[in-house]
């Protein structure tokens, strides 16, 4: 047990099941070589959004050499260059708008399909339709992406409403998988309690199973957020109006106009990406444990 | 979509449901609660999906009417040293790319799942990455590849580095594994600790009892109980990298001319842009068939290790 400074070794007692009192030698206590070890590898995390931020606020006469250096002379005017570049507040909320409107359907209406399916899937048509959604997950955008920008355009969904609406389609693949998964772990009594009691089959989802999806809810949405809030593809591909762009895409349009003021390029970068990253300092458990068991299912 | 709302229950809560279920009628409910997705599926991805099978066959430049042209499009496919070439950059970078952040991600899993101070904090650290936006990190990348890093080469004295890895073919694609790895790596982290959460601190109790070391003690029984979330990771993995378009964008944009193109960047580009709308839908099509393939064999080789193992 003393020798349990390679990776492996540390693995003994693991878990927060740590001993009331830590004993003074040889026990199992902290291992400060790892934890040295893997906060100087936490690094490469950190410069690279260090970078930014220090690029951010300085003037472009400052940039050149390697850059890391802090600024000697702070440009927060950086910041105003970006935000009227981008048109920061539309953009945003644009963005916004697009991922609250994604996420929220996406489990009102994939919960229920899922629940259908689960719950029915003695029956020949709704195994079918499982298979028939699951299967697509196999398929990749590219594949899809010329013929549904055709099809948006022509059905004059080339906006984010279509935008919307193809996020909620598009994640029924994975969506219906997990959730199915978590609902067949449901057991049906409470369901026939309420039956029982005459509530129907969409009271009986909406009261009782919707509530008690609560946990892949919360996995769902984090992953739906995630998706819709940082693509860049499917964006590109469907919208047609530069006023309805996202904050990726307009980073991507913008480029050309950065290309001679690296300091608002990069102001506009830490813009777009700051509102996840502050949900993110706050929920930061919830979101891992979230996508942790959206993974794990 | 919108008229699946909640809403919709109390309209049919009549009075006729009062009697305990009947199958016949709860299934009609159900029938609702599927029929909109299913419909909507169809239309946006189903007839796509079929769309572009059709007009793989055609000439269509993406606008006006087509000529059915047979099997010449994917004829020509197998002879185009631009979609030869897409194709091998987009196979290596996925090769590398997928191995590299497998094996980072299971050390660093490893790490974090040991007796560490700080543990939570590290853990979100690493996380970091999967919340943002793969085309923006991709630009900041871009800027400390052909500036920060060239500046740092010539400090040092170090010849490679002095010059942009960005700016051939040869030197790109590290700069594109680099920050794919860089991105990736977060959510393959969090996928091996929930793995390694699941072994059993009693077998490494056992293990050390025999004197084991640590490398026989990550093969022998780390791995092997883990070997369901390396092949989950590596099938996605491999699945993600196969596609790679944010990365390349933001990086090189498929230059100089289009040496670093991956297949997904060349039907983009070709399709809306190249007026090759049924040529790269022929492309698609070949693409979409390599994935399935790739994963169907790398999903069958790893099953049959983890049952070796």
């Amino acid at each position: 047990m003393s020798t349990s400074a390679s990776e492996t070794g540390t693995l003994v007692g693991r878990g927060s099941e740590r001993r009331p009192r830590r004993q003074r030698r040889n026990g199992p206590g902290v291992n400060w070589w790892l934890t040295a070890l893997l906060i100087v590898l936490a690094l490469t995390i950190a410069i690279p959004l260090y970078f930014a931020v220090v690029t951010a606020l300085k003037t472009t006469d400052q940039l050149g050499g390697t850059g890391f250096g802090l600024p000697t002379d702070v440009r927060w005017a950086n910041f105003a260059d970006a935000w009227r570049l981008t048109d920061f507040p539309r953009t945003a909320l644009n963005s916004a708008l697009i991922t609250v409107g994604a996420v929220v359907l996406t489990l009102l209406t994939n919960s229920m399909v899922a629940y259908a399916i689960a719950r029915n899937m003695n029956r020949r048509l709704f195994k079918g339709l499982y298979f028939y959604f699951v299967s697509a997950l196999f398929v990749p955008f590219p594949i899809i992406m010329l013929p549904v920008a055709k099809e948006t355009a022509i059905l004059q969904l080339d906006n984010r409403v279509g935008l919307i609406l193809l996020y909620v389609v598009y994640g029924l693949a994975f969506n219906i998988f997990i959730f199915t998964a978590y609902i067949n772990s449901i057991p049906r009594a409470l369901e026939e309690a309420a039956a029982i009691d005459g509530a129907s089959t969409w009271a009986i989802f909406w009261r009782v199973i919707f509530p008690l999806l609560a946990p892949m809810n919360a996995t769902v949405g984090i992953l739906t957020c995630l998706w819709a809030w940082n693509d860049f593809l499917l964006p590109l591909v469907i919208l047609s109006d530069p006023g309805s762009a996202t904050l990726p895409l307009v980073q991507y349009v913008f480029q050309s106009q950065f290309q001679t003021n690296y300091p608002a390029a990069f102001a506009s970068y830490l813009m777009a990406m700051a509102p996840l990253l502050i949900v993110y300092v706050f929920a930061q458990r919830w979101v891992i444990s979230g996508v942790t068991r959206g993974a794990v299912k | 979509m919108t008229t699946q709302t909640p809403t919709r229950p109390e309209t049919r809560t009549g009075p006729g449901e009062s009697q305990p279920k009947t199958g016949v009628r709860l299934a009609g409910a159900f029938y609702i609660m599927v029929l909109p997705a299913f419909l909507l599926f169809f239309v946006f991805h189903t007839i796509p999906v079929i769309q572009g099978i059709y007009y793989s066959f055609t000439d269509s430049p993406g606008y006006g009417p087509a000529n059915f042209v047979g099997l010449r499009n994917y004829i020509a496919l197998f002879t185009d040293p631009r979609v030869l070439h897409a194709y091998w950059f987009t196979f290596l970078i996925a090769a590398v790319a997928t191995i590299l952040v497998n094996i980072v991600s299971l050390a660093i899993a490893i790490g974090l799942n040991g007796r560490i101070k700080f543990k939570n904090g590290l853990r979100g650290i690493y996380f970091i990455p999967n919340v943002l936006a793969i085309l923006v990190v991709g630009y900041i990348f871009n800027y400390l590849f052909s500036n920060s890093l060239p500046a740092l080469g010539e400090k040092l004295g170090i010849d490679a580095l002095s010059t942009s890895l960005l700016t051939k073919a040869s030197t790109a694609w590290i700069a594109i594994v680099i920050l794919a790895v860089w991105q990736s790596a977060a959510f393959n982290i969090i996928i091996y600790l929930a793995g390694l959460q699941t072994v059993p601190t009693e077998m490494y109790e056992a293990a050390d009892l025999d004197g084991a070391s640590a490398w026989r003690k990550f093969r022998s029984i780390t791995f092997p109980l883990i070997a369901g979330f390396f092949t989950i990771n590596m099938v996605l993995s491999l699945k993600g990298f196969l596609q790679i378009f944010d990365h390349i964008v933001a990086l090189t944009g498929g230059g100089p001319g289009t040496d670093t193109e991956s297949v997904a960047l060349l039907i983009y580009k070709g399709g809306f842009q190249g007026g090759e709308y049924g040529y790269q839908s022929a492309n698609s099509v070949v693409f979409f068939i390599v994935i399935v393939g790739f994963s169907i064999v790398q999903l069958r080789v790893l099953r049959r290790r983890e049952v070796e193992v």
